[in-house]
């Protein structure tokens, strides 16, 4: 494939969107944000085959980390997403070896990646140095404040810092997929006792995905603090949260580099699109969302990209 | 202290049935399809209210409705298990987990988006007393529901080991391929087991009605705690969800005893994670 179309779309995301209205930013904003989260998800649950179904938790601790150390301690977010990375990577690998190493494969590591998100919302909930129920507000920053405290006035700033992250997230991706270890992870996502059989130190890599999502799911997580400037346990620890996260690479192709960015650009305005259309009855686009996971589940179980490359593929004679 | 605890030990045991029955049904078509069903806590928030609204609408008595909950719930689980279930029965076992989790979201987001996410609460006139066990205070409605969960379970257990179907269940649940080889309609049977599992979680919420509030969301608890008992008990072991039932039951009562605020789940969502690293089989199921 030729790299121009690819260059258009570049320069397009990144020229076009002051053109466009706050509430459409708003729009791109979220589609990038979740865009960036299903990669993050990708990584662990695309290519090396391990569905998390609590990626909340990586979420939170992200979120907490940051607006804590810039509410309590004026931390710049900058560092807070650092530090809410690392964070997030440590309970990662924490929760993934005990996982991993208890041989935890398939539902069992989906009950069990949400028994720890459940976990951890229940300590937020009942912590009141956190916050509690209550949440964190995140004070409006003075003039000038603005790009050391990650608060802009107006959305697009927010918007070119998601670009960035998820840029960051394609190319990590893009470099895992060719490197030794992307393909150690695709054998075990297929086979891993044939992997593991093959001389592939399964425990090792499957952390290192662990690892690497957390990290970055951690970094949305201080992102949505700042962009939405208030957090609270069901918020950022929700099991909503690690539903949104997951089914966007889900439908878009899990295991593949623009699942996640697929996903999103379908989901993200279709559920506000059904949020807009059915005014005040809540659930409607999540019940949406259930419909089509079904319906993907079903129809396309490698998402729209799967569906697009097999339809490019010459049939037999 | 003595009576707190003593109180927690029959709350726990009371809820304990309720909990049991709810894992029953989780067990009961992980046992013989091997699917972890997501959607059983959105089951069970329909049959309350279902429950709510034959009480609401019509003056039907919620212990009667079970009569007309659990035939109708067993329709619509088979009607599940055939409309979106079958399909996908020969995929990865990750498909089948998205699957339920999709229905589960839908349902409890139709729900949601028809019902409104108000709190709704079904007091009954009658059986509004409780009374002493003891020192512990006893309320006649959760006894009721106790009293029905184990008279289920039972009845189940009677099915399972003596009718025909139950037996056929009993077979593919334990050896999928012999089963197939004697001539049993193993596929009929799938839409069987779903439609009990979802008939019993609906009955199950019907009972709780009266003493619970009905909201969409209030599936989720009883979700994760159906995944506990089943995990604890043994995926796909009858007695295993029995005792795993109380036991949670009685974890969980302890837990509101002893610790703070909402932290009463956090002892079992421990107890989950160490059953899953250490004994994943459970204590009476077979092997992960």
């Amino acid at each position: 494939m030729s790299r121009l179309p690819w260059v258009a779309v570049g320069v397009a995301a990144v020229v076009l969107p002051p053109l466009a209205s706050p509430y459409v930013v708003h729009i791109l904003v979220l589609i990038v944000f979740f865009a960036f989260l299903g990669a993050a998800w990708n990584l662990l649950g695309g290519y090396a085959g391990q569905f998390s179904f609590g990626h909340a938790a990586f979420f939170g601790i992200g979120a907490y980390t940051s607006t804590l150390l810039l509410t309590r301690v004026g931390v710049s977010p900058w560092l807070g997403l650092l530090a809410g990375g690392l964070l997030a990577a440590a309970f990662g690998c924490f929760a993934g070896f005990l996982a991993f190493r208890y041989g935890l494969r398939g539902p069992y590591f989906a009950l069990v990646t949400l028994a720890f998100a459940e976990m951890l919302r229940l300590v937020a909930v009942n912590w009141m140095a956190v916050g509690g129920p209550m949440g964190i507000l995140i004070p409006l920053p003075k003039e000038g404040d603005a790009f050391w405290r990650l608060q802009f006035r107006e959305k697009l700033p927010y918007y070119y810092v998601m670009l960035g992250l998820l840029a960051v997230a394609l190319w990590l991706t893009r470099r895992i997929e060719r490197s030794r270890l992307g393909y150690t992870l695709l054998a075990i996502r297929e086979n891993e006792d044939a992997a593991e059989a093959s001389g592939v130190n399964t425990l090792a890599t499957k952390l290192w995905a662990m690892g690497l999502s957390s990290f970055l799911t951690a970094l949305g997580g201080t992102f949505y603090a700042q962009y939405f400037s208030f957090i609270d346990p069901t918020l950022t620890f929700g099991v909503a949260v690690s539903v949104e996260i997951l089914l966007r690479p889900i439908v878009g192709g899990p295991g593949t580099l623009l699942g996640p960015v697929l996903g999103s650009l379908v989901l993200t305005p279709l559920s506000e699109l059904t949020r807009w259309l059915i005014r005040g009855r809540p659930g409607v686009d999540v019940m949406v969302y259930g419909a089509i996971l079904v319906l993907v589940v079903t129809f396309l179980p490698r998402g729209l990209v799967g569906a697009w490359q097999a339809a490019r593929r010459p049939r037999p004679a | 202290m003595k009576t707190l605890l003593w109180q927690a030990c029959v709350s726990g045991l009371l809820i304990g049935g309720v909990y049991a029955l709810v894992a029953l049904g989780l067990t009961l078509i992980f046992g013989v399809m091997r699917i972890i069903n997501f959607a059983h806590g959105a089951l069970m928030m329909l049959g309350m209210y279902a429950t709510f609204f034959l009480y609401d609408l019509a003056g039907v008595d919620p212990y009667l409705s079970i009569l007309l909950v659990g035939p109708a719930f067993f329709l619509v689980g088979v009607a599940l298990e055939r409309g979106v279930i079958e399909p996908n029965l020969g995929t990865a076992e990750s498909n089948q987990l998205l699957l339920t989790l999709g229905v589960a979201l839908f349902l409890e987001n139709a729900a949601l988006a028809l019902f409104k996410p108000d709190y709704r609460s079904l007091r009954l006139p009658y059986a509004t007393q409780a009374f002493l066990l003891g020192d512990a205070v006893v309320n006649v409605q959760r006894l009721i529901a106790f009293a029905c969960s184990v008279a289920l379970a039972l009845a189940l257990w009677l099915f399972l080991k003596h009718t025909d179907t139950g037996k056929a269940i009993r077979a593919a649940a334990e050896e999928h391929e012999g089963a197939l080889l004697v001539g049993i309609n193993v596929r009929r049977l799938y839409a069987v087991a779903f439609g009990i599992g979802s008939g019993v979680v609906a009955i199950a919420g019907s009972l709780v009605t009266p003493f619970l509030y009905v909201a969409p969301d209030v599936g989720d608890v009883f979700n994760i705690l159906a995944f506990v008992i089943v995990v604890l008990g043994g995926m796909g072991s009858f007695v295993g969800a029995l005792l795993g039932g109380f036991l949670v039951g009685l974890a969980e009562s302890f837990g509101a005893a002893l610790l703070p605020g909402s932290l009463k789940q956090l002892p079992i969502f421990v107890l989950f994670v160490l059953v899953l690293l250490f004994r994943p089989s459970g204590l009476f199921g077979r092997g992960v």
